[in-house]
């Protein structure tokens, strides 16, 4: 049996709240399944399932405010006993296992404000039996009562058997400090700008706070990948039109591929390589916000389905409808100012990761290839990179690897 | 098609490429991207209703020439002549 608990949606989120169940007890769920909606400060999220099994119980109520580590559900597995109060070790996680390295690197932000957190985020471990995201035994009285003042059973010390949580420990208990929901200023459903920019704005102060940025900008000949994508377009219908920011995320997804350095988490172990290149895209939300989701396996698709995924990425990313694991599991972030706007951009690292992109506006300027000076297309690229992983020798090599990988698009 | 008609289907299209643009609020010219903000996805997506709104395929090198609602206006009218 395993609970599954609110999962942590990025470096900055406390909890979340509960607005639509996907799943009623007796279902089958596999890993990957989308079990729940949780409104956050970035909008609403699908929250994507860890474990397989069968769902026996919902244990959070619509409309709750739920701590991160606090359970949603509990899953049991094929041919497991419903009732047992075994503990499971499938803790979860939000790396797909195929990156065993860099695992364990989410859910276990110890720095954030002990006060804003629920016991069972705290770094200090616990005896009882349960374990980071799993609710300790409780009876089901206790269970009822818990779900109905919305109090954290994970964050009460049972005085039952083996630790188990009973009616009385929830009735001496105040309900968890969860905070009230938050007043909607966004036009969205499920977006609240004003909380937005306070997710962001912690999120950008901690990465300034624990991450020593350096800084490289490259200067880069565009004119080769401008006139192949011209010339695509030409080509081709509106809907299978490629942006030169699919460009943009290809190429810095190749050179990420290269310098391992680049690409992967930070936690209080150190550095975690990653694999496979997610590269976080950074979208723009018009009335202000950012959100910056994960488009998985970016280095080895092609242009055109990196270019379908994209489009799909930003119109969920508008809409407030993205998924748990696009929210956790970028491994490099890349970030374009688009048609028109500044020249350069030194963007802040997004925690854990160690690198971001920033891709200034391309802009035709003199350049000199020989002896001969002629106009031609240049983009301003500019890579913040964490120095406690890496130094300006890698850096210059990944801001080269992206430069060779625009001079020939067409191998992109 | 008139102009009206034009005009409607183009904010129409706009404002399910961005919702949270208020038709009422799009002034003749506005431009795109530097006053409504739409950025180089959300202007394809636009130029994408366009085409299968209005069978006007609309070529890269004339985006410019749909940059405002007046633009626009003018330029789908003399592409349906």
């Amino acid at each position: 049996m395993a609970v599954f608990a609110m999962p942590s949606l990025g470096a900055d989120m406390e909890s979340g709240k509960l607005v639509e169940w996907m799943i009623k007890p007796g279902d089958a769920v596999a890993r990957g399944d989308v079990v729940a909606v949780v409104e956050t400060q970035k909008g609403a999220i699908e929250i994507e399932c860890f474990e397989v099994g069968v769902v026996e119980t919902l244990d959070a109520e619509l409309g709750a405010t739920i701590a991160v580590g606090a359970p949603l559900a509990t899953i049991c597995g094929s041919g497991e006993n419903a009732s047992s109060l075994a503990t499971s070790d499938a803790e979860p996680s939000l790396y797909a296992p195929t990156e065993a390295p860099a695992t364990e690197a989410l859910a276990k932000e110890s720095d954030q404000p002990a006060e804003a957190l629920p016991p069972i985020a705290a770094s200090e471990p616990r005896p009882a039996p349960q374990r980071l995201g799993e609710a300790p035994p409780s009876s089901p009285a206790a269970r009822v009562l818990a779900a109905e003042r919305r109090i954290d059973l994970a964050a009460l010390n049972g005085s039952g058997p083996g630790g188990a949580v009973l009616l009385a420990d929830v009735e001496a208990a105040r309900s968890a400090p969860i905070g009230d929901d938050p007043v909607n200023t966004g036009s969205k459903p499920g977006l609240d700008l004003a909380a937005m920019r306070t997710a962001i704005a912690n999120a950008m102060a901690r990465s300034k706070r624990e991450i020593p940025h350096y800084y490289l900008t490259q200067t880069i000949d565009l004119q080769a990948a401008s006139d192949w994508l011209a010339a695509t377009n030409a080509q081709r219908p509106p809907d299978a039109r490629l942006l030169m920011g699919a460009l943009f995320v290809k190429a810095s997804a190749v050179a990420a591929a290269q310098v391992a350095q680049m690409n992967g988490h930070y936690d209080a172990e150190g550095f975690h390589h990653a694999q496979a290149v997610h590269a976080g895209v950074a979208v723009a939300l018009r009335g202000g916000g950012l959100v910056a989701p994960a488009l998985h396996d970016a280095g080895t698709l092609s242009l055109d389905e990196l270019m379908a995924k994209m489009r799909d990425l930003v119109t969920r990313a508008r809409t407030g409808r993205l998924r748990s694991s696009e929210m956790t599991e970028g491994t490099i972030t890349i970030s374009a100012m688009g048609d028109t706007g500044a020249d350069a951009m030194a963007a802040v690292i997004y925690p854990p990761q160690v690198a971001i992109v920033g891709f200034g506006a391309p802009v035709s300027r003199p350049w000199i290839t020989g002896d001969t000076i002629s106009p031609r297309m240049i983009v301003t690229v500019t890579l913040s990179a964490d120095h406690r992983v890496s130094d300006g020798r890698r850096g210059a090599k990944f801001l080269a690897a992206i430069d060779a990988a625009l001079q020939t698009p067409e191998a992109l | 098609m008139t102009d009206a008609d034009i005009r409607q289907a183009f904010l129409e299209e706009l404002t399910k490429v961005a919702p949270d643009i208020d038709p009422d609020d799009v002034g003749e010219e506005d431009h795109l991207q530097d006053d409504l903000e739409l950025d180089s996805m959300d202007f394809l997506n636009l130029v994408v209703a366009l085409h299968q709104r209005l069978g006007v395929e609309i070529p890269e090198n004339d985006y410019p020439k749909i940059a405002t609602l007046s633009l626009a206006i003018g330029y789908l009218k003399a592409r349906f002549d």
